[in-house]
């Protein structure tokens, strides 16, 4: 009785309509015409759905019903309308992988959110431009939500770019909720390296079902990237601005999520994004990239520690909480400290108890942007002295993704340290540019300026 | 070198008489019962509240088009619909390619306007006000409210849809004591305001959009143009009476369909005033049976219709003699020219289909709407041979394609009657093409919002607030002999409480009161600027205080002119204004004997009431507030 439970359930049971009947409803505050539609799970059981002529939904209150009486049966077939996908000679091969999330999705009623479909042909029906772009081929490994994606996807994900690219493929692109999509990047960062061919990870801020959502361009500039850019990295590409007029690609690893609903939430961190994007045009900005090869030599890594996790330093932060993740047998922690990466005095016993243990400790920051510098204060050099790792200018969020990566190779902490402090994509940089750092403050005469006539 | 004629409406008088088109002042009701009149309504009014529907931004905060703070730009793709299918209107719109830049300013608008926040709950204070309405409407109130998303791809709001939500369905109303049934009520957000629309780019700003706005929809009720302006001033006035919608330019717009017998449901959008619906309905009736004409002719002409297809042949512009301003134009900008021979259509483009308007102008309407061709897009010739006619089209490369779909779809459209349209009303009365009338299939759940469960208590709480129905008021008004030309003021303007507070509190007559609010305010309003502080609750203070000083009710409409235009000024300050003096009655009787005996020796007239006449004169203004007009004839 799709999402029906309870009394609503009862009340349908006793009328004898079922979902998706078309049903005259007579009740206390007058009758009711429409299609009896399914109701979300997650909503109370006092209520039947009505879908009425205009096409509106209203419920109507189980309470009030004096009668029901079905008139017919409608059920409705909600299908992306499935064309197959042309195959134009000439254009590159790319891969789409899909793990889920909104960048294809449709109307499930059990949750009464989306939900994602996902063939090529769907993909083709509702974005027909992509056939300009390239020869599509799809698979979904996975259908999870953003925030369900954790090291067994990676790895997972990581095996079967790995045989792409042994195919042949031109480039991969990975659909993927937003939620998480950088947490991924740099995984995919780790795990899949000298990969000769682009591999561009893509979502959407708004789903597809609705009509100003950002996916249909997100996937034109995805394919575009992996089919004809020259940047053979893991990529995040979504939108730069909030209009619709160009993407970003940015850095598997500098690169993070920093608005909960904005279009233009990702950003690239302490550096300038690799290059600007639209369905006809790559503009580079960044001049160093790994280049595109014609070899299929790719190397895959799919190792990670579980065991690994990571920690927001609060005033007042007690040992107990260390303790606690050394008593369990955590092999590696991320702190993710204040200022140039600082923490107090009252969890240094612990910090230094973990040491002796052999965890790993490494020091990021919570400003998101700078380096650690742990020698400019008294504090740091004695959080060092305990066994803090300063992890320079690497994101907390690759930090703990690279962390879990070296424990899964080693859990010799001088190994683990050699891994942690050699790049393997910029994860560290040795200079911050003067423009990585932009965070403008509205109402200043020049940024309004700025505003009214650059930022679309 | 090929000489084309233009062709002028030589065929529009003989095609206006074929279709028995008659002016609105000549039609009576059997006119419209032949043609099968029907229309309804769907009347718009933007509700008082502090903040928007969906978000916290303060609502009724405007800006003018160049004050804005940032601008974006968005391009709407079609969706599938909750059942599963594509909307015709969005597949249209989808053609249009249009580029969306909407103007952002920071006192009005938060990123909530601009999609790139999900909604907020639904503003309370809207939800309650609505319901209220519903409920004075006698509509079935619904158990849970689902907010749902219905599709909009002109861009005129950011998101692509609006976010809606029904309260009620099947009311009635009674205007005039004739009962027209409600669909439904529905609580939405108002849209963008449109700032320009130049081929490709339409401008919009985002301050009206968001705020809370009803919908009433009626039934197709309404048999005469006339019925359905009475029937759209109730549903104003009633709205207007629960004191709890905005008032002003823009506040309330109604959208009006219309349809004849074998005609189609068209929409006629935004009309603005309830005095322009009489024209607007009254053509568009005509315009539909015009088109049933043209059908009729087609069929007899071409008897394959199915097969009917346009031939194309691009020309230069050179071989085109003479070229119009346009044309020049377009050819200084590269652009192509066409010439597309409609088979058999000769004498159609020129067909009568609204006043000053042909069939022509119903396809370069769809040009200027779908391929964004900026008017004039086209001319036409059928002085071609003896069957087809000729549209000479001239349009950038890229727009080519739907130029031509666009001129053959809508001849084929011709020999199925009357298309199912949206249409932008004009002053004069006729109407333009604005685009394909949405169906049911555009709208969506918002999976955004969960719904709102409506207990019975609340609503049953509310409907305690429902105001006196309007239908009631009317009655009262005509009880009470109130002059019938002063109802639409009272009612629109909401004057009823003040008018039944003055006549039940201070006991004056309803004819009086009535007469100083429907004509004297009224004429009043339209000569002078009001002051800010004026409210109606003034009047009643004034003849309240003439009451108490004991004065003459004359006197109050000559204070009410200083009144309207400065309230904060004292009763006595008006009084003084306007030479007031308290007078005896004893020292007026004194006087009037005076000016008998002073007249009786200038007299040279023999007319019997010459002397009356001549003393009512001379102290007509000293007496003013002192004794009525009447008592004072009395008294002489």
């Amino acid at each position: 009785m799709d999402g029906y439970k309870g009394d609503s359930l009862e009340t349908l049971k006793k009328h004898k309509v079922r979902v998706w009947s078309k049903a005259l409803v007579t009740t206390t505050q007058g009758v009711f015409e429409g299609t009896i539609l399914p109701r979300s799970e997650n909503d109370d059981d006092q209520h039947l759905v009505l879908k009425i002529a205009t096409g509106y939904n209203v419920g109507v209150d189980i309470k009030t019903i004096t009668d029901i009486k079905e008139l017919g049966y409608k059920k409705a077939n909600y299908k992306i309308p499935e064309k197959e996908f042309p195959c134009t000679p000439g254009l590159p091969r790319v891969k789409l992988f899909g793990t889920g999330g909104t960048i294809a999705s449709r109307l499930d009623y059990r949750t009464g959110a989306v939900i994602p479909a996902f063939s090529p042909g769907e993909l083709y029906g509702a974005v027909p431009e992509l056939a300009d772009i390239c020869n599509l081929e799809t698979e979904k490994v996975f259908a999870v939500f953003s925030e369900n994606m954790g090291p067994e996807q990676y790895k997972e994900l990581a095996i079967a770019i790995g045989k792409e690219i042994e195919n042949g493929i031109d480039g991969i692109v990975i659909g993927h909720g937003t939620d998480t999509l950088h947490h991924t990047a740099a995984a995919l960062t780790f795990m899949v390296q000298d990969s000769p061919v682009p591999i561009v990870l893509v979502g959407s801020q708004r789903s597809s079902d609705r009509p100003s959502s950002d996916a249909a361009l997100n996937l034109m500039h995805a394919m575009k990237a992996a089919g004809h850019s020259d940047i053979a990295e893991v990529m995040v590409c979504m939108f730069g601005p909030t209009s619709d007029e160009y993407g970003l690609l940015h850095k598997g690893t500098r690169v993070r999520k920093m608005h909960s609903s904005y279009r233009s939430t990702f950003r690239t961190i302490g550096d300038v994004p690799l290059a600007m994007i639209t369905r006809d045009k790559i503009t580079h900005i960044k001049p160093e990239y790994h280049k595109r090869r014609k070899d299929r030599k790719v190397k895959i890594l799919p190792y990670f520690n579980e065991k690994t996790c990571m920690l927001y330093y609060y005033p007042g932060m007690d040992s107990e909480v260390i303790d606690a993740m050394v008593d369990k047998g955590y092999k590696g922690i991320v702190i993710v400290g204040t200022g140039l990466g600082h923490v107090n005095k009252k969890i240094y016993p612990a910090i230094e108890r973990a040491h002796k243990k052999g965890v790993c400790m490494y020091m990021t920051l919570q400003t998101l942007w700078g380096y650690v510098h742990m020698n400019v204060y008294d504090t740091g050099r004695d959080l060092q002295a305990a066994g803090i790792v300063p992890a320079e200018n690497m994101l907390p969020e690759v930090a703990f993704v690279k962390l879990g990566w070296a424990l899964g190779q080693t859990e010799d902490p001088e190994e683990v340290k050699k891994i942690m402090l050699t790049p393997i994509n910029d994860e560290t940089t040795k200079r911050e540019p003067y423009n990585g750092y932009l965070v403008y403050q509205g109402g200043i005469p020049e940024v309004e300026a700025f505003v009214k006539s650059f930022r679309k | 070198m090929v000489e084309r004629k233009i062709e002028v409406f030589n065929n529009y008088e003989q095609s206006q008489k074929e279709v028995g088109y008659i002016a609105r002042k000549d039609a009576t009701q059997k006119t419209y019962d032949d043609l099968g009149f029907m229309s309804g309504l769907e009347v718009h009014q933007q509700l008082d509240t502090k903040e928007k529907l969906f978000c916290r931004c303060p609502a009724g905060i405007y800006h003018q088009d160049d004050e804005y703070n940032a601008e974006l730009i968005r391009h709407m793709r079609p969706t599938l619909s909750e059942l599963g299918e594509y909307d015709g209107t969005a597949l249209m719109e989808f053609k249009t390619k249009k580029e969306i830049v909407y103007r952002i300013n920071d006192k009005n608008s938060c990123t909530y306007e601009i999609d790139d926040t999900p909604p907020f709950p639904l503003n309370k204070q809207a939800l309650e006000r609505a319901i209220i309405v519903s409920l004075a409407c006698k509509l079935n109130i619904v158990g849970e409210v689902h907010i749902t998303r219905k599709q909009y791809l002109d861009g005129s709001i950011p998101a692509g849809f609006q976010r809606t939500v029904i309260i009620g369905v099947d009311g009635e109303i009674y205007p005039k004591n004739k009962k027209v049934r409600l669909i439904q009520l529905s609580l939405e957000e108002d849209s963008c305001r449109e700032i320009s629309d130049i081929k490709h780019k339409r401008v919009y700003k985002t301050d009206r959009l968001g705020m809370p706005l009803i919908e009433t929809v009626t039934y197709p009720d309404m048999k005469n143009p006339d019925e359905v302006k009475d029937a759209c001033d109730y549903i104003r006035f009633l709205n207007r009476s629960t004191g709890l919608v905005r008032t002003g330019t823009g506040a309330s717009r109604q959208d009006v369909n219309v349809s004849c017998t074998g005609g189609t449901r068209v929409e006629i959008k935004g009309v603005a005033h309830t005095k322009w619906i009489p024209e607007l309905t009254h053509n568009e009736v005509f315009r539909q049976w015009a088109l049933l004409k043209i059908r009729d002719r087609l069929k007899k002409k071409i008897k394959d219709s199915q097969n009917w297809k346009i031939k194309v042949t691009e020309i230069s512009f050179d071989k085109v003699e003479p070229l119009t301003e346009a044309m020049k134009q377009a050819q200084a900008n590269n652009e192509k020219l066409v010439q597309v021979i409609l088979p058999g259509f000769k004498g159609i483009l020129s067909y009568f289909t609204q006043p000053g308007r042909v069939f022509a102008d119903e396809i370069s309407d769809r040009l200027k709407v779908i391929a964004c061709l900026e008017k004039p897009n086209m001319i036409f010739n059928e002085h071609f041979n003896d069957d087809d006619a000729e549209i000479l089209v001239w349009t950038p490369e890229d727009d080519l394609a739907t130029t031509l779909e666009t001129i053959e779809e809508r001849c084929q459209m011709a020999f199925e009657g009357v298309p199912a349209e949206t249409r932008k009303s004009l002053l004069n009365g006729t109407t333009l093409f604005e685009r394909v009338l949405p169906g049911a299939n555009r709208m969506y759940p918002d999976t955004d919002s969960p719904p709102i469960s409506l207990q019975n208590e609340y609503v049953e709480n509310l409907r305690q607030e429902i105001p006196v129905a309007v239908v009631d008021m009317y009655n009262q008004l005509q009880k009470w002999g109130v002059p019938t030309d002063t109802y639409t003021y009272i009612l629109s303007k909401n004057l009823y409480p003040v008018l039944e507070k003055i006549v039940t509190e201070l006991k004056v007559t309803p004819k009086f009161i009535g007469g100083l609010l429907g004509h004297k305010l009224k004429n009043l309003e339209g000569k002078f600027k009001k002051c800010a502080f004026f409210t109606y609750e003034h009047v009643y203070d004034l003849i309240k205080f003439v009451k108490e000083q004991n004065l003459d009710q004359a006197i109050i409409k000559p204070m009410l002119k200083y009144l309207y235009q400065d309230s904060k000024q004292s009763f006595e300050n008006i009084l003084q204004k306007i030479n007031f003096q308290k007078v005896s009655l004893e020292s007026l009787k004194t006087e009037v004997q005076e000016l008998a005996k002073k007249f009786s020796k200038i007299k040279q007239s023999k007319k019997p009431d010459i002397d009356h006449h001549w003393i009512v004169g001379q102290i007509k203004v000293r007496a003013l507030g002192n004794i009525a007009l009447k008592k004072l004839k009395e008294l002489i």
